[in-house]
């Protein structure tokens, strides 16, 4: 556990050079990514880095035959990543003259693409090994990645990009939105919306050609999706989407890489997807506004208040005539709403808990508190009918139903205005009901 | 924009009563073409993979008029003003704005594209979608001012949604979408709008606000195509309609051209349209 403990303490501090270049220039592919990958995330066009990286294979074997035939080692980083450039634009563009030329639609077109490709690439990987050199070894690397074997050459390309992207994002910020958000509106405008698009695929070939070395042609597309997926959960602002893809897109690179590298033989490219994984599934759980167990929570919060609304009402409009004082029979209780017994009971449970309500030989009543509140609640709910039919103009008999929807959310600054509104037919503190109240009104 | 801006004012002043406009003495317009009107498209054919969606449009529409375009689903209604707007390649034919072609002329076009066009789930505020119709004046690279800003929110509060300005707008409900959208065409402050079923599924209290900015609108001495389909207010919201089946069946002042015999050509045996527009003309005055 010691050991383990300092040797991560000596990853996260960097003292390592070779981690040192590993772990940041992840962090600095895994920032690229995650800016880049907003734009393409919300032109719904996320889906294209994948068929760029894959299509990206054949381009580096191409490339190593090439060199190797022309006598080199066939290993040169710079001209295989240019193969893989080209491939990876070639496969684009064979993607939009699918598109346009034929009625297939993007993700058909997209789906062609990305395996004929990818199959030629493998195709072609089989037949270098089978060659008698066994130079070829490493090649694979480009399928899962092998930021082991990163250089601080490759660190500085992917810190320089991660630069430029950054730099490019923030001038075009304005045009990029409106591309994102409404690209007809924007060609009607004047804006070149084809070049745009071009742009970004432009950026997006960038990062993932400096990317396959990293975590490799297959899972180079999380890093362009996952972060801005998360970062979404976070805000409603794009520019705050960015920025936090960005430091997701980072933080995902850089954990994962000090991870395998504390561990041998687990898989870069593996660990940092799942740590963005890991982001993406707490961003999706708790991120405030649009995380699931926040709205759970919300809305749970919600039922309680409505259901104890409602019992509250219930139990003073039963007791009205004793001036809200006195017990009501459970069942009678029950057959006044649409609950069910074990609703009832459970809100009854609940009221009681919190000294709303009391139960004296069998009958449920309110306690002085609970009458303060459901004396409250009754003159806002009649309020509130009698503004549905004096101003809305709604029948007497449906008010009811339409005023239970809408009073758990009146806030004290419509109750004043509801009470200036109709001062003149409220002159008591809980005014009449202005319908006739449903059976099982009165209580014994 | 109830007092016209300078600009407009000075456009509208030459076309109308002082010498000749400035663009008159570069027009390229044929003896055919009145080189003020605002939109004026002559034998304009649009494909959809071979397929003609429009054929032989010819239509000169008058400066300063509401002007609905009606006809049955599929009728090229969209078609004909993405197509007046270059988003959509013609077959044939041209399409001149105040005499010139679409993208010399941008900056007098205002444009409400469908609601369902955009995805409103996007990461941006009210205010944000409204100022997007100043980009095109702002031009490349240039920030948002907070002069943009100002007159973003201006807008917003001549549709009525002024408070909601910082509402993500999936937060708005659809009318309120609608009128942001019909705020960021009135931001660029256009001659020209081409507005696409601004009025589709849209609350009572959203349409009567839509229809008096559009009043409002002609007020000003600009001019509206407004893609509609609901017949029985046409009379009352449109000074002049387009009626459209593939084919321009009818276009002109809407007390002439909105007839039943004109209706019937354009929706053949669509009965229960054609019902409905029969009873709206009995009326007399729609609603």
């Amino acid at each position: 556990m010691m050991v383990l403990g300092s040797q991560l303490w000596a990853v996260l501090t960097l003292q390592d050079y070779n981690t040192r270049v590993v772990v940041l220039g992840t962090a600095a592919l895994g920032m690229a990514a995650g800016m880049i990958g907003t734009f393409m995330l919300l032109r719904k066009r996320a889906l294209l880095g994948d068929a760029l990286s894959h299509s990206a294979l054949p381009g580096i074997a191409v490339a190593f035959l090439v060199m190797a035939g022309a006598g080199g080692s066939g290993k040169w980083l710079p001209g295989l990543l240019l193969g893989a450039t080209l491939s990876g634009v070639l496969g684009i563009a064979w993607i939009v003259l699918i598109r346009s030329w034929t009625r297939l639609k993007e993700d058909a077109a997209l789906g062609i693409v990305l395996s004929v490709l990818f199959g030629a690439g493998v195709a072609l990987l089989g037949i270098i090994q089978h060659m008698a050199s066994g130079s070829a070894a490493g090649l694979e690397g480009f399928i899962y990645g092998k930021p082991a074997s990163m250089l601080q050459a490759d660190a500085i390309a992917m810190a320089v990009t991660a630069a430029a992207i950054a730099v490019l994002c923030s001038v075009l910020f304005k045009e990029l939105q409106l591309l994102c958000f409404d690209p007809g509106f924007a060609r009607a405008q004047g804006w070149p919306v084809a070049r745009l698009d071009w742009f970004l695929m432009a950026l997006v070939t960038a990062v993932t050609v400096i990317g396959l070395q990293a975590v490799g042609l297959i899972l180079v597309l999380a890093l362009l999706v996952i972060p801005p997926a998360a970062a979404r959960f976070w805000t409603e602002r794009l520019w705050r989407m960015f920025v936090g893809s960005a430091l997701i897109g980072a933080l995902s690179g850089m954990v994962g890489a000090s991870v395998s590298a504390l561990v041998p033989r687990l898989p870069a490219g593996a660990i940092i997807v799942l740590v963005a994984a890991g982001i993406f599934l707490l961003s999706l759980l708790l991120a405030p506004q649009r995380g699931a167990l926040p709205r759970l929570w919300r809305h749970g919060v919600l039922r309680r208040t409505v259901a104890r609304q409602h019992l509250l009402r219930s139990l003073y409009e039963m007791s009205e005539p004793a001036g809200g004082r006195g017990g009501v029979p459970l069942s009678a209780l029950l057959a006044r709403r649409s609950w069910s017994a074990g609703e009832l009971r459970r809100e009854l449970r609940r009221a009681r808990r919190q000294g709303l309500v009391q139960v004296v030989e069998g009958l449920v009543e309110l306690t002085p508190p609970g009458l303060q509140q459901a004396q409250r609640l009754v003159r806002n709910h009649r309020l509130w009918e009698l503004y549905l039919i004096t101003h809305a103009d709604v029948a007497a008999s449906h008010v009811d139903r339409d005023a239970d929807a809408l009073e758990h959310v009146l806030g004290r600054q419509m109750v004043s205005e509801l009470e200036n509104l109709l001062s003149a037919q409220v002159r008591t503190e809980v005014p009449r009901s202005p319908h006739v109240l449903s059976e099982g009104t009165h209580a014994r | 924009m109830q007092s016209p801006d300078p600009v407009a004012a000075s456009i509208t002043g030459s076309s109308t009563r002082t010498g000749p406009a400035p663009w008159q003495d570069r027009i390229g317009a044929g003896p055919e073409h009145s080189p003020a009107a605002p939109l004026s498209i002559h034998d304009m054919t649009v494909a959809y993979h071979r397929k003609p969606v429009l054929w032989d449009v010819d239509l000169d529409i008058p400066e300063g008029k509401l002007v609905g375009i009606v006809g049955p689903n599929g009728a090229g209604k969209s078609t004909l003003i993405k197509a007046a707007m270059d988003l959509i390649p013609r077959a044939s034919g041209r399409v001149l704005i105040y005499g010139q072609p679409y993208r010399q002329q941008r900056h007098l076009v205002g444009y409400v594209p469908q609601r369902e066009s955009v995805d409103w789930d996007f990461p941006v505020s009210a205010l944000d979608v409204v100022t997007m119709g100043r980009y095109g004046r702002m031009g490349w690279i240039r920030p948002v001012t907070r002069a943009h800003r100002a007159a973003a929110m201006e807008a917003l509060q001549r549709v009525g949604v002024g408070e909601l300005a910082h509402r993500q707008i999936s937060q708005l409900s659809g009318g309120q979408q609608q009128r942001v959208f019909l705020a960021r065409a009135l931001v660029q402050e256009a001659r020209l709008y081409f507005m696409d079923e601004p009025f589709a599924a849209v609350d009572a209290a959203t349409e009567k606000a839509i229809v008096r900015i559009l009043q409002d609108l002609r007020a000003a001495g600009r001019t509206a195509l407004v893609v509609h389909h609901d017949l029985q207010t046409v009379r009352e919201y449109f000074d002049y309609v387009i009626l459209l089946n593939m084919r321009v069946v009818a276009h002109g002042p809407t007390e002439q051209v909105f007839t039943p015999e004109n209706l019937q050509k354009t929706y053949g045996g669509r009965l229960t349209l054609l019902d409905q527009a029969a009873e709206a003309l009995r009326r007399g005055s729609p609603r």
